[in-house]
């Protein structure tokens, strides 16, 4: 009985609450990329880099309030920073909006195009953040680093197996549930989310209605800023802030909104959920659960290992290949790319 | 002159002209028909009237005013009503969603106007929180045209309203159209069911490509042999 404790202690410490905090992060990621693609009808190539970004000016903010010897207490500075850092990010958003894409929708352009004017965004804002940052890896999470530590959980118990749960974790799934809440209240509830929701339907019979489309797409645009810098920055609280990384990011959420049906927002978080559970899951040596579960003689020899973590990013693109061939629509019936 | 007037207009989509001096018009309170066969331009006369055309010669009044350059959007604002032959739903929002994105452009309270839709639409109240695409047919009309009406135009345009419905159907949305225009709002619809149509019009429009060829009552184009002979079918 033990050893099924401990076996769970163990899957929980090393899949379950990591897949918790990447999948949230993933989700978020996702939820930007949908709505832009629910409202705008383009993939947007730019949305790790602005992640990127967005998590840039937080980040920078951040050494501002350390050196004017101001933190959070328990948790993160990054936290007080975030809400400055989503302004910048909004506001890049809005003039590359107006700089770039407004000019395609003028010409009523293929969406082909706005996803390759959307990589060339893509390298400015990561050339922006390069330029401001560097491309080392930035480490500024402060604050407790652990909620709950190995050896707490350990004397609590009893059990052999360690549970740790790390601040930045905690904060990644409270924050994504409150984020993912209002997201849903705002399209569901408002007036500007429904003429968001509406636009998206069908919007020949927006522009009828006299739904300003001008206005719909800013929204979007402040909504997927904002989604994107929050992702990012509790990812880079998480693990690191590393501009490639962000980049690589990419793959990922692509696959988290097109398995839950891209265009759908609760497909988003589903998605984000599925591709981190897939990910962690395939990644992770057995070894220790199998041998804590099966009798002694049982036990495995090798790592059962399916995948090494270099690796990982096979996963994302086994889904979106798998989930492209046999079901395009995703989950929850997206729209087909 | 009539409450909206569509008067000589010409014009069409690229650089050929689809309307010929085309003249259409509707007073309160009345229902006009435009009949014609296939590619009469039916369907254009009615996108000209609503400004989804731009017209080369001819205006448009409502009202008495010239409202020939205005967009669509601002014939909303003004008074029309439009509801399109197709696409005419919001089908991932719900029925109440739909009638509330047709009262958008309002910035009152406009819940007795949703009660009044219900009224019209009984079995739209049953399914309000339905989503609008997995209604009938017959019912996402009703949802179509009640979008339209939030916005209480004193001009209702239908592009054939009655597209792919069943005949019952059929007759329950011209009943719904009788009571609309007892409102008195003005009601200009194009149809292909010609013959229904011209039942319940007092004022039918016979095109033929482009071009006005029988204009009179309702009743009266029933009666004439020759409409009968070679629009109606005998």
């Amino acid at each position: 009985m033990t050893d099924i404790l401990n076996a769970l202690v163990l899957l929980s410490n090393f899949v379950l609450i990591p897949a918790l905090s990447y999948g949230s992060q993933l989700a978020l990621g996702a939820l930007g990329v949908t709505l832009i693609y629910a409202v705008l009808r383009f993939s947007n190539f730019a949305h790790g880099d602005m992640m990127a970004l967005g998590t840039m000016a937080t980040i920078m903010i951040t050494w501002g309030l350390h050196a004017m010897g101001v933190s959070f207490g328990p948790l993160p500075t990054a936290l007080l920073a975030l809400p400055f850092g989503i302004l910048i990010a909004m506001a890049v958003a809005l003039v590359t909006d107006r700089a770039v894409y407004r000019f395609y929708r003028k010409q009523r352009s293929a969406p082909v195009v706005f996803v390759m004017a959307s990589v060339g965004v893509m390298f400015m804002y990561n050339a922006i953040t390069r330029i401001f940052i560097g491309t080392g890896d930035q480490r500024f999470a402060d604050g407790e680093r652990f909620v709950l530590k190995v050896n707490e959980f350990k004397e609590l118990t009893g059990l052999d197996q360690g549970l740790a749960i790390r601040t930045s974790q905690l904060i990644t799934v409270v924050v994504m549930v409150a984020v993912v809440a209002f997201v849903f209240w705002f399209l569901q509830k408002t007036r500007t989310g429904k003429a968001m929701r509406a636009y998206s339907d069908n919007e020949d019979l927006a522009l009828l209605s006299g739904i300003n489309p001008d206005r719909v797409v800013r929204i979007t645009w402040i909504l997927a800023a904002a989604l994107a810098t929050i992702a990012g920055v509790l990812y880079g609280l998480d693990k690191s802030f590393r501009p490639f990384v962000y980049f690589q990011l990419l793959l990922p959420i692509f696959a988290s909104a097109i398995v839950g049906g891209i265009g759908q927002p609760l497909g988003a978080i589903a998605g984000g959920f599925i591709v981190a559970f897939s990910e962690v899951m395939v990644t992770y040596a057995w070894k220790g659960f199998i041998t804590l579960i099966v009798p002694a003689d049982m036990a495995p020899e090798g790592l059962v290992q399916l995948l090494g973590t270099d690796y990982k990013f096979a996963v994302s693109f086994i889904i979106l290949v798998v989930v492209l061939l046999v079901r395009p629509t995703g989950i929850f019936k997206g729209r087909v790319i | 002159m009539s409450f909206l007037a569509g008067t000589n207009m010409t014009g069409g989509y690229g650089a050929a002209d689809i309307l010929h001096d085309c003249t259409i018009a509707v007073d309160k309170g009345e229902i006009a028909v435009i009949v014609g066969p296939n590619g009469a331009g039916k369907s254009t006369a009615m996108k000209a009237v609503f400004g989804m055309l731009k017209l080369r010669q001819g205006s448009v009044t409502l009202d008495g005013r010239d409202i020939t350059n205005l967009t669509p959007q601002d014939r909303v604002q003004s008074g029309m009503g439009f509801v399109p032959q197709t696409n005419n739903v919001f089908v991932n929002m719900s029925v109440e969603e739909n009638l509330e994105m047709g009262a958008y452009i309002r910035d009152d309270d406009f819940s007795g106007t949703m009660d009044r839709v219900f009224d019209l639409f009984p079995i739209l109240k049953e399914k309000r929180s339905q989503p609008a695409g997995q209604l009938s047919g017959g019912q996402r009309q009703q949802v179509a045209v009640g979008r339209a009406l939030m916005t209480q135009p004193k001009v209702l345009m239908l592009d054939e309203p009655t597209a792919g419905v069943s005949p019952i159907v059929m007759d329950e949305l011209f009943d719904n159209i009788l009571e609309i225009a007892a409102l008195g709002i003005a009601i200009l619809m194009v149809e292909q069911n010609a013959r229904q149509a011209l039942n319940i019009a007092d004022k039918g429009y016979v095109l033929v490509q482009g071009a006005n060829r029988y204009t009179d009552t309702g009743e009266a184009l029933m009666a004439n042999p020759e409409v009968r002979k070679t629009f109606l079918g005998g």
